[in-house]
């Protein structure tokens, strides 16, 4: 029942289900994908741009985010607000979200609506009007949500600064929300640039899953996208980590009761679905050190040592910045240091880069692998999640049909060997949350008779 | 708003316009899976949804859908067992009994049970809230896996050891997971809020878990409890998914004929009782924001109003971005990131909340606007234009509420346990058509009383 730090079984991506698929081009560079799924009568529609805060510069980080909020203010001929009512008026759910790779705009519909979608979608593309005014009251929200979401969530400033320490050129290092200084000297002229650098349809993918025709959808996208111009993208000037040469630490005090560390080991991307072998490898230690509750940082360390209330691994090798970390993290049982746990973690770590893993378990985990494929069928957005990450990182959705394919071919010995190689104490970064009292001495609760405070 | 709409496929992706990041962080009480999880405000399914319902020998419920498209099977077991059922000197028996069900049964240790269920992909789960307590297997419906799967699932609800040793290293967990609770905003707002709204009722105490509570539980405690409260008649089995109905009754016996005799032993929970005058408490704490909730007894799975009050609530504070609180605190002031409100039926009256957080300078003008909102919601009710667009979104929503497995076997567990017609999904948009703006209006009035609502406001500076 525990909850992961990323989910194992989510992580893990699908096969049989990518049948399907139909990929299109229009001749403004929108790239339009299709996967027909026709269990119910509904239809998810996103729309990626290759925009996210891998794309920002120092002193205006948060702008993508901000640009997606300010995405809801209106067009010329939908006016600020409307968007959303419109999809609402048509039974759909819609919203938004911003990630380090990307910016994603999404409904859900009937599947007879989706033709409003792209009409929406394809004149916000285009025709966004940012005006000072929205720009003004947005930004105190996105403020807000920063403050909801990082300043006042102790476990969520730690993962902020791993990020910022374990990358010090690469923009990973930098919060996707964005740093509160920088959204404070925002301007509407900002968001503005970013809009006018980023939102072009040779810059976007159209991901459409459910009961529809792929045909039918090409045709809506081409009278709807088509229309729109190309533009020139600036050039991408990605940048690498430079090798980390020793251990790394950081300390984040805030008000908490219980300490809690992340440590994290840079590790290689998928970047050639059909001849990489170590992002697959390093998948599989994912679930062979936390796949399930008897994987062995949960055995041995919460159930078998009782040193840690919670541990958990995470990996994403789908990353449009060519770069991930390897992260595990955990709160140590009360009576337990944080030095004590990572010393733990570590020596886990350790067996597995001098004895390796065991064939049972490596099956265990193949085992959750085959499920987890049949299991995401059963969500349409996921899937279109999937295709999407998958273009938007540059690579192609076709690599998903090999995906649990390439797991199940990971053997023992690559297993040690991406341990060996990537998880080595100079690569290493820890970020530790050192806990504050909150004060002690004001009162507790304090009941006051309406009308009298 | 996510947090608050569990039937949407994309919790586990995001919440409003929010980003993606490796933030998975949540409480640690959440995180071992013993908070509630509220079956939310749920709406309706396709028409014609065709629901097979029976009763096992043993005395237990079924109420199963057969389809074949996924090779995936579905199922929940449901228990009178929620915690509602907790006393208040061992709060927390009740989420620490479901929760060890799994952690040693019929001879097989904690290891070995996840790692048989790892083995054969199948995955357990559970959810729990005032009422009730849901355990969930999710296997492949090939043969050898879901034989196998099934099997240790019966294992799980029918032969729990609740081993000492296992016990004192959950229960440890537990309180490091209270007292870190104890000291994060959105928990300590979520506890206050129970307290001042349900007092000693077991809804109540159903939320006052303390450490000092769950160090007192015992073992004895579990087994009377899972005695007392996991028995076959009482049980309500949901199934949804690639089995046939021969196969599925097989399942069903197999799942309960072992669990514990005896008659339904679950008396009726009192009557909530309305708040006479408001009350607001305080609770001081550094955080940047003001964590807000404002709330009052809301209603009753089957109520009378259920429909109006539904249709308002979308349009007071339900409907997301086009909702009047929205509107109101964000859109037109900027003052919040989430400003949201709801309805939670049980078989007593469960919770109407209204949430938010804004920075703590600004914690009293957001609270201002808030009630100016709700005041006026009620004094004037719905616009026609607003019960139009209401009813254009939640009739045009249906098919997206049963358009998966999972979210189908949702509603049969609320039917279920709740004794809904077998139609509920069917009657659904007909009854939300029905709902006029002075039915709305009507409701609220009579229902919820803002001057005399529990106000608990987390972070708020000084007075």
């Amino acid at each position: 029942m525990t909850k992961k730090l990323f989910c194992f079984l989510l992580a893990i991506l699908p096969a049989a289900a990518y049948a399907d698929i139909q990929e299109f081009k229009l001749d403004n560079g929108l790239k339009v994908v299709v996967q027909e799924d026709h269990r119910s009568p509904v239809v998810v529609s996103q729309v990626w741009y290759r925009a996210g805060s891998l794309d920002e510069f120092n002193g205006t980080t948060g702008v993508a985010h901000v640009l997606e909020h300010m995405m809801f203010k209106g067009t010329r001929r939908v006016p600020a607000g409307q968007f959303s009512r419109i999809i609402a008026a048509a039974g759909g759910k819609e919203n938004a979200f911003t990630a380090t790779d990307q910016t994603v705009y999404f409904q859900q519909l009937e599947k007879s609506r989706l033709e409003l979608s792209m009409k929406l979608e394809a004149d916000r593309m285009a025709n966004l009007q940012l005006t000072a005014d929205e720009f003004a009251k947005e930004i105190k929200v996105v403020m807000e949500e920063r403050r909801w979401r990082t300043d006042d969530k102790p476990q969520s400033l730690v993962y902020e600064q791993l990020q910022a320490a374990a990358y010090q050129a690469h923009p990973y290092g930098r919060p996707v929300i964005g740093w509160m200084n920088d959204l404070e000297q925002m301007t509407v002229q900002d968001a503005r640039d970013w809009y006018k650098r980023w939102y072009e349809p040779n810059n976007a993918t159209l991901v459409v899953v459910g009961d529809v025709k792929a045909d039918e959808v090409y045709r809506l996208a081409k009278k709807y996208f088509g229309p729109l111009k190309a533009h020139a993208l600036p050039v991408r000037k990605l940048q690498t980590e430079p090798e980390q040469h020793g251990m790394r630490r950081v300390t984040v005090k805030a008000p908490a009761k219980l300490p809690y560390m992340i440590m994290g080991y840079h590790v290689p991307v998928l970047k050639d679905p059909e001849h990489d072998w170590e992002p697959y490898a390093l998948e599989i230690l994912t679930g062979l050190l936390d796949g399930n509750a008897s994987a062995r940082l949960n055995q041995n360390l919460v159930r078998r040592d009782r040193i840690a209330i919670d541990v958990g691994t995470g990996y994403d090798m789908i990353q449009r910045g060519g770069v991930s970390l390897f992260v595990v993290d955990g709160t140590p049982s009360e009576g337990t240091s944080v030095d004590d746990l990572e010393t733990a973690i570590l020596g886990e770590i350790e067996q597995v880069k001098e004895n390796g893993v065991t064939e049972e378990e490596l099956q265990r985990v193949k085992a959750q692998v085959i499920a987890a494929d049949v299991y995401q069928r059963d969500s349409m957005f996921y899937q279109a999640m999937k295709i999407g990450s998958m273009e938007t990182a540059g690579l192609s959705w076709r690599a998903l049909k090999d995906y649990p394919a390439r797991l199940q071919a990971v053997t023992a010995d690559q297993v040690q060997a991406v341990a060996r190689k990537y998880l080595t104490t100079d690569n290493l970064t820890v970020a530790t949350l050192d806990p504050q009292p909150i004060d002690e001495n004001a009162p507790k609760h304090k009941e006051v008779p309406h009308g009298h405070h | 708003m996510a947090t608050i709409n569990p039937d949407t496929a994309m919790t586990m992706f995001m919440g409003n316009r929010m980003q993606t990041m490796v933030s998975a962080f949540i409480s640690l009480p959440a995180r071992l899976g013993l908070l509630m999880t509220g079956v939310l405000l749920m709406a309706s399914a396709h028409a014609g949804l065709p629901i097979q319902h029976w009763k096992t020998a043993s005395g237990a419920e079924v109420y199963f859908v057969e389809n074949h498209e996924l090779p995936i099977l579905d199922v929940e077991v449901n228990f009178p067992a929620g915690g509602g059922r907790d006393t208040r000197d061992k709060a927390g028996l009740s989420g620490l009994t479901q929760h060890m069900l799994s952690q040693g049964a019929a001879g097989l240790s904690d290891a070995e049970i996840s790692r048989r269920f790892a083995d054969f992909g199948a995955i357990l789960g559970g959810e729990q809230d005032q009422d009730r307590a849901g355990i969930t297997l999710r296997t492949l419906s090939s043969q050898r896996e879901s034989a196998a799967a099934l099997e240790l699932f019966a294992k799980v609800l029918q032969q729990p050891e609740f081993p000492e040793s296992v016990l004192e290293r959950e229960k440890a967990r537990i309180i490091s997971g209270l007292r870190e609770a104890a000291t994060q905003p959105e928990s300590l707002a979520d506890k206050a809020f129970t307290a001042a709204l349900y007092g000693d009722h077991p809804y109540g105490i159903a939320n006052a878990d303390t450490p000092e509570s769950v160090a007192a539980i015992r073992r004895d405690d579990l087994v009377a409890f899972y005695q007392k409260h996991y028995r076959a008649d009482g049980a309500v089995i949901a199934m949804m998914g690639d089995i046939s109905r021969e196969a599925a009754e097989k399942v069903a016996d197999n799942l309960t004929a072992g669990l514990p005799k005896g008659p339904r032993a679950v008396m009726p929970f009192p009557p909530v009782s309305y708040p006479t005058e408001a009350k607001v408490t305080r609770i001081p704490h550094p955080a940047s924001q003001s964590h807000i909730l404002l709330g009052y007894p809301g209603m009753k799975r089957g109520d009378p109003d259920y429909f109006p009050l539904y249709v308002g609530n979308y349009i007071l504070g339900g409907g997301g971005f086009v909702s009047r609180l929205t509107e109101e605190v964000r859109e037109k002031r900027g003052l919040v990131y989430s400003v949201y409100s709801y309805f939670l039926p049980l078989n007593e009256l469960g919770p109407f909340q209204i949430g938010l957080q804004t920075k703590r300078e600004q914690a009293d003008q957001a609270l201002k606007v808030v009630k100016e909102t709700l005041a006026k919601f009620i004094h004037d009710g719905p616009t026609a234009k607003e019960m139009k667009a209401a009813k254009d979104n939640i009739i045009g929503g249906f098919p997206m509420r049963i358009d998966s497995n999972g979210k189908i076997l949702s509603y049969l567990s609320v039917i279920g346990f709740y004794h809904l017609p077998l139609t509920y999904l069917d009657d659904f948009n007909k009854e939300i058509a029905k709902v006029t703006a002075a039915q709305v209006k009507d409701a609220f009035a009579r229902r919820v009383k803002p001057d005399q609502m529990v106000t608990v406001i987390v972070g708020a500076d000084a007075q």
